[in-house]
């Protein structure tokens, strides 16, 4: 408020010194941050790099455990979404936030719907508004259209009209064009000009190097959890944006693995997919830990459904031990030796109303029974010898899995897979959102199993952990192979690079 | 710590003991062996059902064709019966077993392929069922001087003091007892209710798990319905009209949970032996009508109230490990 002159021009919104911890975790760290009107601040970092938690900060979902937010230089403190809103900030996700059933204009103005004087919608007034809204940002739908009708890149257009019928001064992207064509990212573009140019504030989140570079003003770089630098997208190169964001590896111990890696376990050839990933091939040897890396939406987890089974490859072989395997459910695959531990916790969950030793014995019921009976005795003995090594702690086996610590849910998670004594585990994501405790101890696990002769794939995000565990990282672009790294090719600076595309960049502009 | 089941039957056996005492208070007849042998074979019906709907119930299904599919078959076998009164029972049971089943089968597919929701598939099928009855039957009634003696005296028939037709609800509790614990089937059952995601990945294949549920409980639903009809000498278009509520309500208050699961065969039995005693009590110590109807009704309330609060508690677990991950 004092009238010192201000230097070009000052922040709409400042986070200073934020920080926020959840249970084992320290989500960020002192981080600041500073949004100015009319530009778009890129806010660039690796997974874990405390991006989502800053969002969800600045939005009022979650409150900071210190620092302070400015808002024109006024600290405000916000109690909920509502408050974040009132103060102008509104975020567009990743995956758009609307109702499906319900009209353009009534997206657009739920919760805050101009009214009649008894106190109804005003419908007339709301759909006017609405199309001088849609008119504003060149909207190619009217406004009583189904929302559910429309693209991924319109209910961006939906989105974005919401935030300007509330007047926000603050626009929150996180990662708008993960799943739009090349077009549709275009005319994107378009509007984050229409909205710098009203004086916005934008906060644009993306891995992707060349949109940063094309449409950003400046960025802010975290690393895990802590803030790294920031400046004008003028003055740096991608090389050195890449350094930032990569920097030392943290102080995270990776357990100390001899590679005794043998014969072929697992052959994939030529897997290809109609939508979702073309031309996968590689070779699994036994002992080793296969990393996969590659950017959110890179086709994975799509791929490691289809070798699981779950969904349909349009073509492709899988051999395992040199034998041509059919898998066509994830039966098959569990038969030929494969498992799958998928990312999502809710997924990969134990089954509730089951006692310990039930869980661990599901998938291997064929093994348990005599024609048809299923022997308590046996399954007790299987369940046994796998929670005894997977130091499983509860007072009996018979106790319901609902009432065991959410660690050792996880033991009895993992000891049901190894209890079908795989050749091959696939883990996706097997760290994600767990505590540094919890991370060293799956670690641990990890490398065990590779030294007793299980192959492992692990599919991760975060790159401490797959140079630390990998013996080979297999990196995905687009759903394709993108390269295949390993020794002192393997590094995180290559790793940034083929995943985000950065060597093909000349490639692309050709085009 | 007890598994919540078993604290629930608890419960549950302690309230029928009681209802017991209470009515044998004023009406110590009632809780005479032979009476309550008749309670027994009166509940028959409603036990074998609550079986069959307990394994509906678990795969996250739910089916309300149940006394229609029985109407329907016992309607079919009635009518065989009067055509051909010479077939052998056994005979007679096959076919209701199997016609049973076949519409189980139906609503299974139903939900298993075209992935319709359970409650709209079974509302659907439970209409069709009645109307084909009607269409068969043209709406008459198979009276009792049209079937053959042996027809409808078998369910009556006395073996080691009980009737045919409390045996047949003995046999199935045994039946589903072993099943339920000891059969990788039943294990399914289990695991697809509890975690349908998780039950993918472990290699059960979730739909086929639901449409065996649904045959299951429509085989049980085709042999009640020739118990029903034997026993009662009679079969027309609206037998057993609304018992799929009341087998519904039974495995609820037996504490089956209406979200999949979690659930066991003693708890089914139990609610339905609950639901079997209030109805055959209260007349005795001349209570109205209306009692047994809010008695039945309290009791699925305070059963679906005990289940949700045991969800709840849950929840907070998973709640506060999503919190540490986001």
């Amino acid at each position: 408020m004092s009238e010192r002159a201000p230097p070009a021009i000052a922040p709409v919104v400042s986070m200073d010194a934020i920080t926020k911890t959840f249970p084992g975790v320290r989500a960020l760290d002192q981080v600041r941050l500073d949004l100015y009107p009319g530009q778009v601040t890129a806010l660039v970092g690796e997974n874990g790099a405390g991006k989502s938690t800053t969002v969800k900060i600045l939005t009022g979902i979650y409150h900071p455990d210190g620092g302070t937010i400015r808002i024109d230089d006024a600290p405000v403190t916000f109690a909920g979404p509502n408050d974040a809103s009132a103060a102008g900030i509104t975020a567009i996700h990743q995956e758009t936030v609307l109702f499906d059933e319900l009209s353009v204009a009534e997206n657009i103005f739920i919760g805050h719907a101009p009214r009649t004087r008894l106190g109804l919608i005003d419908r007339a007034a709301m759909h006017r508004d609405a199309a001088a809204l849609l008119a504003e940002i060149g909207a190619p739908f009217g406004t009583h259209t189904p929302l559910r009708d429309l693209g991924i890149a319109n209910k961006h257009l939906v989105a974005i009209a919401r935030a300007l019928s509330v007047d926000a001064r603050v626009v929150i992207m996180d990662e708008p064009t993960a799943a739009l064509s090349h077009k549709e990212i275009e005319e994107l573009y378009e509007l984050v000009e229409t909205l710098k140019s009203q004086g916005k504030a934008i906060l644009f989140i993306s891995h992707k190097f060349d949109e940063i570079f094309r449409i950003a003003d400046r960025f802010t770089v975290f690393r895990d959890g802590a803030f790294v630098a920031d400046g004008m997208i003028a003055d740096i190169t991608e090389d050195a944006l890449v350094s930032m964001m990569v920097g030392r590896s943290v102080n995270q111990i990776f357990p100390a693995r001899s590679a005794l890696v043998g014969e072929d376990v697992l052959q994939v050839v030529g897997y290809d997919h109609p939508t979702e990933f073309a031309d996968i091939g590689f070779t699994l040897r036994r002992g080793e830990i296969l990393g996969f890396y590659g950017l959110v939406g890179a086709g994975r987890s799509e791929f490691m459904q289809s070798l699981f089974g779950i969904t349909k490859p349009s073509k492709g072989v899988c051999k395992i031990n040199g034998r041509i395997s059919v898998i066509r459910s994830p039966a098959d695959a569990v038969a030929a030796g494969i498992v799958y531990v998928p990312e999502d916790r809710g997924k990969q969950g134990a089954i509730i109303g089951l006692p310990i030793f039930q869980n661990i014995t599901l998938p291997s019921l064929g093994r348990t029974s005599r024609s048809g009976f299923l022997k308590l005795a046996e399954e007790f003995r299987l369940a046994r010898e796998y929670a005894e090594r997977l130091d499983l702690r509860a007072a009996s086996l018979d106790q319901d899995v609902g009432n065991l610590s959410g660690g050792n849910q996880q033991k009895v998670v993992i000891a049901k897979w190894l209890a079908t004594q795989p050749q091959v585990i696939i883990l996706d994501e097997p760290t994600k959102g767990i505590d540094i405790g919890s991370k060293a101890a799956v670690h641990d696990f990890m490398a065990e199993l590779a030294a007793q002769g299980l192959s492992v794939i692990m599919v991760s995000s975060e790159i401490p952990e797959v140079i630390g565990m990998s013996d080979r990282v297999i990196v995905m672009r687009d759903g394709r192979i993108a390269a295949e790294l390993s020794g002192d090719a393997l590094t995180p600076e290559t790793l940034v690079r083929h995943a985000a595309g950065i060597t093909a960049a000349p490639e692309l502009q050709e085009a | 710590m007890a598994r919540f089941i078993p604290v629930r039957e608890t419960i549950l056996a302690g309230a029928i003991g009681l209802l017991l005492v209470l009515v044998a208070s004023r009406f110590p007849g009632f809780v005479a062996p032979g009476n309550l042998a008749n309670v027994l074979n009166d509940t028959a019906p409603l036990i074998i059902l609550a079986l069959g709907q307990m394994v509906v119930i678990l795969t996250r299904c739910i089916d309300l064709s149940v006394a229609a599919n029985l109407a329907l078959t016992g309607m079919v076998v009635a009518m065989i019966n009067v055509a051909m009164p010479d077939l052998p029972i056994p005979v007679i049971l096959a076919i209701a077993v199997t016609l049973g089943a076949l519409m189980g089968a139906i609503n299974g597919i139903l939900v298993w392929k075209l992935a319709i929701p359970p409650i709209v598939v079974t509302l659907g099928t439970m209409t069709i069922f009645r109307g084909i009855i009607f269409l068969i039957s043209d709406g008459k009634w198979v009276n009792s001087h049209e079937m053959s003696p042996a027809f409808t005296a078998f369910p009556r028939a006395v073996i080691l003091g009980l009737p045919v037709l409390s045996w047949a609800a003995i046999v199935t509790v045994i039946v589903f007892a072993l099943m339920m614990a000891r059969t990788p089937l039943g294990r399914s059952i289990f695991a697809v209710g509890g975690n349908p995601h998780a039950a993918v990945y472990t290699g059960i294949d979730v739909g086929r798990t639901q449409f065996l549920a649904f045959v299951i409980s429509g085989a049980l639903a085709g042999l009640t319905g020739y118990l029903w009809v034997a026993r009662y000498a009679v079969a027309y278009v609206d037998i057993a009209g609304g018992f799929e509520l009341e087998v519904v309500a039974a495995c609820v208050i037996g504490g089956i949970s209406i979200a999949g699961g979690i659930g066991s065969v003693g708890g089914a039995v139990l609610g339905a032996i609950f639901l079997g005693v209030v109805k055959n009590a209260l007349p005795v110590i001349n209570i109205s009508p209306f009692w047994q109807l809010a008695i039945s009704g309290s009791a699925i309330l305070i059963a679906v109230a005990f289940n949700a609060r045991a969800g709840r508690s849950k929840g907070r677990i998973i709640l506060k490990s999503a919190e540490a991950s986001s």
